[in-house]
Formats: C-alpha cells, sequence, structure tokens
C-alpha cells in the first residue's frame, strides 16, 4: 500500500515536473500517468503492486469531482443566464461526438475486413 | 441551544465538518443510485453537488469555507488521474489488435467534441471564462478540471459541464447507436467512452463487457488527446 502510494505520488510529481520543464500543453497528472504506462511497461510486476490502490481509488472517481461541482454555487448567474445555449451545446457536441467516433470506428474497420457485428 | 451554537461555531472553523458533509452527500447520491437500478439520469454526483449547495446555501456558508475541508477530496483527482494508467494498461491488447479504427474514432470523436462545442457555444454568444470551461468538457473530470485550469476557464464550472455531458452521453448513447445501425460492440463502447468519459464508461459496462472495457480505453485516450486539441482549437475561436 505504502509503496504503490509512494509510486503513484512520484509519477505525479515527475509529470508536474516534466510538464513545466517542457511546457507541454498536457496537465501535470496527464503526463505522470503516461510515465506510469511507460513504467508498467519495464516494470511488468509493477503493475501488481498498483492494482489494488488505482483500483481503489478509481472505484469512487465519481467523489472526486464534488468538492469542485459544488463550485457550481458560484456560477449561479452565468448558469441561468446562459442555460438554454449551453444546454444545446451540451446536447448537440456530445450526440455528436458519439456518432463521429462510432461511425469512423464502423468505417474504418469494414475498410480493413476487421468488423464484428452482434 | 446555546451548547449547540457554540459546538457548531467551533467545528465549523475546521475542515472536519466539510470533509464529512461531503462523503455523507456522495453516500446519499450513491444510494438513490443504486435504489433507481443505476439509472444513468439519477447521478450520485449531480445529487451530491445540489444537497451539498443546498446546504451551503442554507447555512450561508462561502464556498471558500466549504472547501478547506472539501480540499482532501480534491486533492485526490490528481492521483486518480495517474492511476487511469492502470485501466489503460490493462486494454493496451486492444489497442494492438484495432489500432487503425480506434485511431480513426479517437480523432473523429476527439475532434468532434472540442469542435463542435466550441462551434456552437461561439455561434449562440457564449465567450470568454465560460467558452474556454466549455474546451475539456468530454475530458474525464480530473484531466478535464486540469485542462480548464490552463486555459483561462473555471474548473467549478468545467466539473459541472463534465458531469452534465456524461449524463447526456449515458442516456443518448445506446438508442443512438441503435439508430444509427452500428452493431460492433467495440465502436459502440469506444465512441461512448471518448465522448462522455466515466460516466459514459459506466454506462457501456452495463450494457455489454465489451462495450465497456472500450469505453475506459477511449476514455483514457481522450484525456491525452483532449489536453493537445483543446488549447489550439479554444485559440481558433478567441
Amino acid at each position: 500500500m505504502i509503496h504503490a502510494l509512494l509510486v503513484l505520488l512520484t509519477a505525479q510529481l515527475a509529470g508536474e515536473t516534466l510538464t513545466r520543464l517542457t511546457h507541454a500543453p498536457l496537465p501535470g497528472p496527464v503526463t505522470g500517468m503516461l510515465l506510469l504506462v511507460v513504467a508498467f511497461a519495464v516494470f511488468p510486476r509493477l503493475v501488481g503492486v498498483m492494482r489494488p490502490l488505482a483500483q481503489g481509488l478509481l472505484g469512487h472517481l465519481s467523489l472526486l469531482f464534488v468538492p469542485a461541482g459544488t463550485g457550481v454555487i458560484g456560477h449561479l448567474d452565468k448558469i441561468t443566464a446562459q442555460g438554454p445555449a449551453l444546454a444545446v451545446v451540451l446536447i448537440v457536441s456530445t450526440v455528436a461526438a458519439i456518432a463521429a467516433g462510432a461511425l469512423a470506428f464502423a468505417g474504418v474497420a469494414r475498410l480493413l475486413g476487421t468488423e464484428v457485428g452482434e | 441551544m446555546t451548547d449547540f451554537t457554540e459546538i457548531w461555531s467551533y467545528l465549523a472553523q475546521g475542515p472536519l465538518v466539510w470533509l464529512v458533509a461531503t462523503l455523507a452527500a456522495y453516500a446519499l447520491g450513491h444510494a438513490c443510485f443504486q435504489a433507481a437500478g443505476r439509472r444513468p439520469y439519477v447521478n450520485p454526483v449531480l445529487i451530491a453537488v445540489l444537497v451539498l449547495a443546498g446546504v451551503l446555501w442554507g447555512s450561508g456558508t462561502p464556498y471558500p469555507v466549504y472547501f478547506e475541508g472539501a480540499q482532501f477530496v480534491h486533492f485526490l483527482l490528481g492521483p486518480a488521474t495517474v492511476a487511469l494508467a492502470l485501466p489503460l494498461w490493462d486494454n493496451l491488447g486492444h489497442v494492438k489488435k484495432a489500432a487503425l479504427p480506434l485511431l480513426a474514432s479517437l480523432l473523429a470523436g476527439s475532434t468532434v467534441a472540442v469542435v463542435s462545442a466550441l462551434g456552437i457555444a461561439s455561434a449562440l454568444g457564449i465567450g470568454g471564462e465560460t467558452l474556454a470551461s466549455l474546451a475539456p468538457k468530454s475530458a474525464t473530470a480530473p484531466v478535464a478540471l486540469g485542462i480548464s485550469a490552463q486555459l483561462g476557464g473555471s474548473p467549478t464550472l468545467t466539473a459541472v459541464l463534465v458531469i452534465l455531458t456524461g449524463i447526456i452521453g449515458a442516456i443518448t448513447a445506446t438508442p443512438l447507436l441503435n439508430a444509427l445501425g452500428i452493431r460492433d460492440w467495440r465502436a459502440r463502447g469506444f465512441a461512448t467512452g471518448v465522448a462522455a468519459h466515466g460516466i459514459g464508461t459506466a454506462r457501456a459496462f452495463q450494457v455489454h463487457p465489451t462495450a465497456g472495457a472500450f469505453a475506459g480505453l477511449g476514455m483514457g485516450l481522450n484525456a491525452v488527446l483532449t489536453a493537445i486539441l483543446a488549447p489550439w482549437v479554444l485559440s481558433l475561436f478567441q
């Protein structure tokens, strides 16, 4: 547990440092995530060490959004003023993104003859 | 009564009350979600946020005071993002088998998500901080908040937009993909994960295990691509 925590926080710290050093457009934790995938490839035993902690954290991932989400009380004016426009944006954009992603996948799979039906 | 007032004013100074309130509100939201048969529109985060917003408003507590306690939960977003390396690693086998369809789907889904959100929002007169907050709305929340902060958006507004995006994706994915005649579970899951992150992924797992695994992969890859795409696309609309 303590080793897994150490690895996780070290990956995040390394990611933050690398992001600052290279002025990469990625948030530090995303760089940390990529570094940890590389570490898994180099040290496959690390996967077993990290699994309980990672699954524990990810099992209730949505709890972690609650503090930031509660900050909505500071934006009620914006949300009431722009509510209908924001609703249109979110619905149209999400539906379009799902359709585009699924059609692109199915289209390329069909071209390559690797589609899986049913 | 004075005792209670004294105890309350003592406790309200420290972080403990709002940390407990955050966990309790989420536990309540999760119980509602379970009781409703895990339907995507009964979202535990949305319920928790509404309850907490009501409590803060009712008790006259400013958000920064609440955040003193809630920051301990909020901090875990960073380590949780790093932990996404595990599902990404577990699904790397899928990547090798279906690399080209996955790449096409990721590019199409991620680009359409960012460009359509910013394009429609601009056309409807949304700009400034709100526009920047919208850019990462399809990315998983911990990553989206980081991108939003980097772009000059408001992370708290982004958190709400991300959650709503996930709920919309989870509700619309099945009827939409049926209407489009997409039968490949890999395509259905992956597109849902790219567009609607963790909430869409949870929905995909309910429908089919293959769809769920591909949704998790889509969520992880889109987090990386959105971090690269969002600043660039946003600069086109500012």
